[in-house]
């Protein structure tokens, strides 16, 4: 018996990496998905972000367990979108019980305009974020039955990493955004029994570091890759520890665990 | 199967409370216990702490679960008798895998009326007695190729500060020191340290007379009653609940202590339906 039967859980940035992660683990749980990613490019990431293909291996994988899964592709930056996305989940699905904001870029390094790659962070992973919540608060609210919601943030969301660029910036900017989101929505949502917290994961086994540009801009700064090394002797973590923090908050394990920032970091944040 | 089998846990202050409840969560999911706890009276504690019964009843929850458990009547302000006591657990059950450092006290009183035998007791039980009770433990987790994994229990008195209790903030503050600390410093051996932090807990440590009348003082001494206490307790938490049962905690603790947790170290983990964000 999973610690989740019944539920069904709307996931951003789905198609691979941690979120595909996500649904996975909580489709292990018994949960059912509600899943949408990008599925295209923007243009100051430096690295391939999620194809339409990938989004389809989620929905694969989580119909290999038996749940189901309502996927689409949507932008976080648009409020409409995800509120369609979330009503198509729903009227399929019947219910929300979790949501899990984990759509993010990384456009760190060589820019052409600082000012694009800053804006373009922060529209995603903060904004996005802030998007990701309002679509899917007051079907929580209306339930009445509760809630539980996971904000990804960062270790950038606790320290001043990230580097100088306009996109590093940004990136530690909105991951620090994020936190007091959570904190403000974990006072509003309360009265309603829905719990909001974020995590901090230290750098995670996903296409978004582990890509030819990630490793190089690492290996050119030396100053940085010093700086990332973690306190336990890990090199990285995988998408399903990150997950499986993610179980342990939103299952009833963490039934009166709200307004906490969890750092599943190696140590990071502890050095 | 269960998230910790084979593996072994040391429980403080495992009589009854929190600690008879980590000792049971742990071994549903497949762990022995080495269990200690005092079993009797610390003068400046103004409610009535285990008892040997007490201790023995934690024993057959264990026991009915199937796992095996090594009590002993043990003060963790006493080094000799924390190191014979996790020796002889280790002796008989063959490794140790998890620390839960949860025994503690509580007593309440304005600045000038805390006495040198409240602070002294205090810090002697609620702070050092995690560092002693950490210190028995190491040179056993160090001895295990896997690591393993400690968890303090601080309290939201470790984060904020709260009126009537210089003594047990400063504890529970010294408590996240500690964790730093040692997070640091056991890292390399894949050591995990992590803190919790509960709010209100359901267990004789809040539920007696002595902490009703501190959470009512607009009432006459003596007259607070659990529900009257409850209201008060309300108001510290976010979510709408009054206190959080021992189970919650126990939760948190199975969390950190598994394989769930394997890369989380160095953190405060509330467990306060919100209070320290309120
Ligand atoms: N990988 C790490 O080291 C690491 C460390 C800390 C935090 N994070 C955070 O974890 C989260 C997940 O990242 P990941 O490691 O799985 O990387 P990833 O690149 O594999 O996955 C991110 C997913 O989000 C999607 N996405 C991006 N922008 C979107 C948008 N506007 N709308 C909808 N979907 C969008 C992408 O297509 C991709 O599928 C991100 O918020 C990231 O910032 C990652
Ligand atoms: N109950 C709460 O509201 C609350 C909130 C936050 C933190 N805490 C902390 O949780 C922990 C567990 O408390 P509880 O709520 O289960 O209370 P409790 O009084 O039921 O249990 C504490 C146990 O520790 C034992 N103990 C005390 N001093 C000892 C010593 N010197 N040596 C060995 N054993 C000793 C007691 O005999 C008792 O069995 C404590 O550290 C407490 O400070 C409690």
């Amino acid at each position: 018996m999973g610690k989740l039967e019944g539920k069904v859980a709307f996931i951003t940035g789905a198609a691979r990496g941690q979120g595909r992660s996500h649904a996975v683990r909580l489709a292990q749980e018994g949960a059912d998905i509600i899943a949408v990613d990008l599925c295209s490019q923007i243009d100051t990431v430096p690295y391939p972000m999620a194809t339409a293909e990938d989004l389809q291996q989620t929905v694969k994988e989580v119909e290999a367990l038996d749940r189901r899964i309502v996927a689409s592709e949507a932008d976080v930056r648009s409020l409409p979108a995800l509120q369609q996305a979330v009503r198509d989940g729903v009227a399929q699905l019947g219910r929300l019980d979790i949501v899990l904001a984990n759509a993010g870029i990384a456009p760190m390094g060589a820019e052409e305009d600082p000012s694009v790659s800053w804006q373009d962070v922060i529209d995603v992973n903060l904004t996005g974020v802030w998007n990701t919540v309002r679509a899917t608060e007051t079907v929580l609210v209306e339930q009445g039955q509760g809630g539980a919601i996971v904000l990804t943030s960062s270790t950038a969301g606790l320290k001043g990493i990230g580097g100088d660029s306009g996109g590093g910036q940004g990136y530690t900017a909105a991951k620090h955004g994020v936190v007091g989101l959570m904190r403000s929505f974990a006072n509003t949502l309360a009265p309603h029994r829905i719990r909001v917290n974020t995590i901090h994961p230290t750098g995670v086994n996903t296409p978004m570091v582990v890509n030819e540009f990630m490793q190089t801009w690492l290996a050119e700064d030396p100053t940085i890759a010093g700086a990332m090394t973690n306190l336990l002797p890990v090199e990285m973590i995988e998408a399903v520890d990150i997950s499986n923090a993610i179980v342990f908050l939103v299952s009833d394990d963490g039934r009166y665990v709200t307004g906490v920032t969890l750092p599943v970091d190696a140590g990071f944040t502890a050095k | 199967m269960g998230m910790l089998e084979g593996k072994v846990a040391f429980v403080t202050g495992a009589a009854r409370g929190q600690g008879r409840s980590h000792a049971i969560r742990l071994a549903q999911e497949g762990a022995d216990i080495i269990a200690v706890d005092l079993c009797s009276q610390i003068g400046t504690v103004p409610y009535p702490m285990a008892t040997p019964e007490d201790l023995q009843q934690t024993v057959k929850e264990v026991e009915a679960l199937d796992r095996r458990i090594v009590a002993t009547q043990a003060d963790v302000r006493d080094t000799a008798a924390l190191t014979a006591a996790v020796d002889e657990g280790v002796a008989q059950l063959g490794r140790l895998d998890v620390v839960a450092a949860n025994a503690g006290i509580a007593s309440y009183a304005a600045i000038e009326d805390i006495s040198d035998e409240m602070w002294d007791d205090m810090i002697a039980t609620n702070l050092s007695g995690v560092f002693k009770t950490v210190r028995a433990a190491v040179p056993h987790l160090k001895a295990n190729d896997g690591g393993g994994s400690i968890v303090l229990t601080s309290s939201t008195a470790g984060i904020m500060g709260m009126a009537h209790l210089s003594h047990y903030v400063a504890a529970k503050h010294g408590v996240v020191g500690l964790m730093k600390v040692f997070a640091i410093e056991l890292a390399p051996h894949m050591i995990r340290v992590n803190s919790v932090h509960p709010t209100t807990v359901n267990t004789d440590m809040v539920q007696n007379q002595g902490t009703y009348d501190l959470f009512r003082p607009d009432l006459a001494p003596g007259t607070a009653t659990r529900d009257d206490a409850g209201d008060a307790f309300l108001t510290l938490n976010l979510l709408p609940i009054k206190w959080v049962e021992p189970v919650d905690i126990s939760n948190a603790v199975v969390f950190l202590a598994s394989d769930m947790a394997r890369y989380v170290t160095g953190v405060q983990l509330p467990v306060d339906a919100g209070s320290v964000v309120k």
